[in-house]
């Protein structure tokens, strides 16, 4: 069984179509990388898996469940399996670094408070954060808060991780620090689903990599296959068009 | 007690509250302008002339905008008479209000003056532009789009604001509302329907305002 | 005029007539307070309905809409001669200072709604995004997030309104209701000169309104310093 399974995804903004009928199998362990020119709506999918922009067609399976997106308690049974890392990390701008961490597992979720810190601080350790605990997000360089968020969505024990864009508001000196975190969460087989145009990194870490354009994904493939060989022409122009950057 | 609405006794007098909803209009308008003369030229004494002046224009300000507009007019109306000066309503309302504008107009332009940004007038001395150029190409169109939201919002309050003349006896849409309420005794249909053309009376005011704010000074709307 | 004004004087400081400009201009203040109090509460409310997603409250959110906007263009005067009708025509006997706050406090929640409305959209849309994902419902996403960050923006214009709705109240005074302005009318129409009871009225106000208008200004200033910095 896929451990989630995207078809004929559709969705639009306004009367803009964004998506039109996207398919998209993942299995457990998977490392997704959704590549594409900007508006071929790679970030608009991961929006609309959260429930944040509703589809207009097609259907979303986790784990053999179809997920119906007008239902507002399904959406959240759905929000507790799968997180996501925004590209502007948009953290709590009136929290310290510890309570953006806790602050859902604890008021949303009511867990008890000292456990959920003690899992929080050791997620902040990992990401090397363990000595900001205090400091709130207008405090820490654009790298740091990005870490800040990828230990927020950890906190939520997903099975599922979206990242959207995560390095593509970080100065370039503060990617490495970004990925590195990222690379670990691989190692551990967590599922996920990751947008970016950091092509190198997407071609170590993805199991697989889809190439979108315009609102449909044009070519699915390993990796390898994808930015060396790529069986459409949309996708050799694209690749080698940033490859060359 | 049993009440039952009924709007046709009332609907015959809609002329009048509709006359009565045009002196509201023009009493506004007049207190606005007055309002605005006076505004312009205590904001501009504020910004560059001396301070005695600036003190006399601090004093006047503050106390008109700290003092309900109501009582003003009292004062005027009921004061100024043992003093031997007699005002009409109509005017002791007129004279009130314009005061009373020019007190909060002064406030919001000097505002719109101290936002000139020095940036562009700096970039405009760089580009040759003397004194005057600087003026009418810089500060005027920068000056007209940041005052013009408030001053429009301003003119919406004055509008709903004229309702306080009717309790000196003017007959503008309040006042009507008052007298036709003493001859029908409707009245719940009565000021229901008064309510009713101030909303649209300061719903087309918004409208037209937000759209020569937006086509002649390019400003951003918010309006009451 | 101002022989008069000053023949006049002491019998107008007396004992009682102190005694009742005190009581008026404690009328003055719980009326504003009760339409602050009151309607800070509604227009938070009126606020929280407007944010709503669903379709099913889709009828509340043109309700809360039609509220605000009949209130802010409606006169106040005309407001209070509506409310003040509509108890006495539906035999509810309350007391006439008790129909001045539902009115105060009806215009006052439709005000504020907006003020708070306009600090709610001063926070970043990704604050709303991050907290969705998360499954905060509205009331935790306010609660947590967008208040504890809105409350600097929101606070200056309150307390502004807060201000001008003081001098607002004077209003209250043509349903019959004994406050400051009232108040001053009844000593008119006691003998005193018109001159020397709506100065005394006038200053009244002014030392309540002036202290709190200071206060609001600095406010302002200490909790919004951004704006005053950038280009």
């Amino acid at each position: 069984m896929h451990h989630l399974d995207i078809k004929g995804l559709e969705a639009a903004y306004g009367a803009v179509p964004v998506l039109s009928g996207i398919d998209l199998p993942v299995a457990k362990g998977d490392v997704i990388g959704l590549i594409g020119p900007s508006g071929s709506g790679k970030s608009t999918i991961l929006r609309v898996l959260m429930g944040l922009i509703p589809p207009t067609a097609g259907t979303v399976t986790l784990e053999g469940n179809l997920v119906d997106y007008r239902d507002a308690a399904a959406v959240r049974r759905l929000r507790e399996r799968v997180a996501i890392v925004f590209q502007q990390y948009n953290l709590f701008q009136n929290m310290t670094v510890l309570e953006n961490v806790t602050v859902a597992p604890v008021k949303i979720r009511k867990r008890p408070k000292g456990e959920v810190e003690t899992e929080a601080r050791a997620l902040l350790a990992k990401v090397g954060l363990g000595d900001k605990l205090d400091r709130f997000p207008d405090q820490l360089s654009g790298g740091q808060q990005q870490r800040v968020a990828i230990a927020r969505a950890l906190a939520l024990k997903p099975e599922i991780l979206l990242l959207d864009e995560v390095t593509a508001a970080l100065d370039p000196e503060l990617v490495s620090e970004v990925l590195d975190s990222i690379r670990l969460l691989a190692e551990d087989g967590m599922t996920m689903l990751i947008v970016s145009h950091e092509m190198g990194f997407i071609r170590e870490v993805s199991s697989r990599v889809a190439f979108l354009d315009r609102g449909r994904i044009i070519e699915m493939d390993d990796a390898r296959t994808i930015f060396d060989a790529p069986r459409e022409e949309r996708t050799r122009s694209f690749v080698s068009k940033i490859l060359r950057h | 007690m049993d009440y039952t609405l009924q709007f046709g006794q009332v609907w015959p007098f809609l002329p009048r509250l509709l006359d009565g909803a045009l002196l509201s209009l023009q009493i506004a308008l007049l207190a606005f302008c007055g309002g605005l003369f006076i505004g312009t030229a205590l904001a501009s004494v504020k910004a560059f002339g001396p301070v005695w002046a600036r003190r006399l224009i601090n004093a006047y300000v503050v106390f008109f905008t700290n003092t309900p507009q109501l009582v003003q007019i009292y004062f005027l109306f009921f004061a100024l008479p043992d003093a031997g000066i007699l005002l009409s309503p109509y005017a002791a309302v007129l004279i009130g209000m314009t005061l009373n504008a020019g007190a909060y107009l002064t406030e919001i332009q000097r505002a719109g003056f101290e936002s000139r940004r020095q940036s562009e007038m700096e970039a405009a001395e760089v580009l040759g532009f003397n004194r005057l150029q600087q003026i009418r190409y810089v500060v005027l169109p920068h000056v007209a789009r940041v005052l013009f939201p408030p001053l429009s919002n301003h003119f919406i309050l004055m509008t709903l604001g004229t309702s306080m003349a009717a309790i000196f006896g003017v007959e503008e849409l309040t006042g009507q509302a008052l007298n036709v309420n003493a001859q029908t005794f409707r009245s719940i249909e009565v000021f229901t329907l008064t309510g009713l053309i101030y909303i649209v009376l300061t719903l087309i005011a918004s409208v037209a305002l937000g759209l020569l704010g937006k086509f002649a000074f390019r400003a951003r709307m918010r309006l009451a | 005029m101002f022989a008069r004004l000053i023949e006049e004087l002491p019998g107008f400081f007396g004992y009682y007539n102190v005694l009742f400009l005190g009581k008026a201009a404690l009328a003055t203040l719980g009326l504003s307070a009760i339409g602050c109090v009151v309607g800070t509460v509604l227009g938070l409310l009126l606020a929280l309905i407007r944010m709503t997603g669903s379709r099913a409250l889709a009828p509340l959110r043109w309700l809360a809409i039609l509220f605000v906007e009949t209130f802010r263009r409606v006169p106040f005067l005309v407001t209070l001669m509506l409310v003040f009708f509509s108890f006495q025509l539906s035999g509810a006997d309350l007391p006439l200072f008790v129909v001045a706050a539902i009115s105060v406090s009806l215009i006052a929640a439709a005000f504020l709604s907006e003020i708070i409305r306009g600090g709610f959209d001063s926070v970043h849309r990704n604050q709303w995004d991050a907290a969705t994902a998360m499954n905060f419902g509205l009331l935790d996403t306010v609660r947590h997030v967008i208040l504890p960050q809105a409350w600097r923006v929101i606070l200056p214009p309150a307390f502004g309104f807060f201000v001008l709705f003081i001098k607002d109240t004077a209003l209250a005074s043509q349903i019959g209701v004994l406050e400051l302005t009232y108040a001053g009318k009844v000593l008119n129409n006691k003998g005193f000169s018109a001159a020397l009871v709506f100065a005394a009225i006038l200053l009244i106000y002014f030392a309540i309104s002036y202290p709190l208008s200071r206060f609001g200004a600095r406010l302002e200033e200490r909790l919004a310093p951004s704006r005053h910095q950038g280009p």
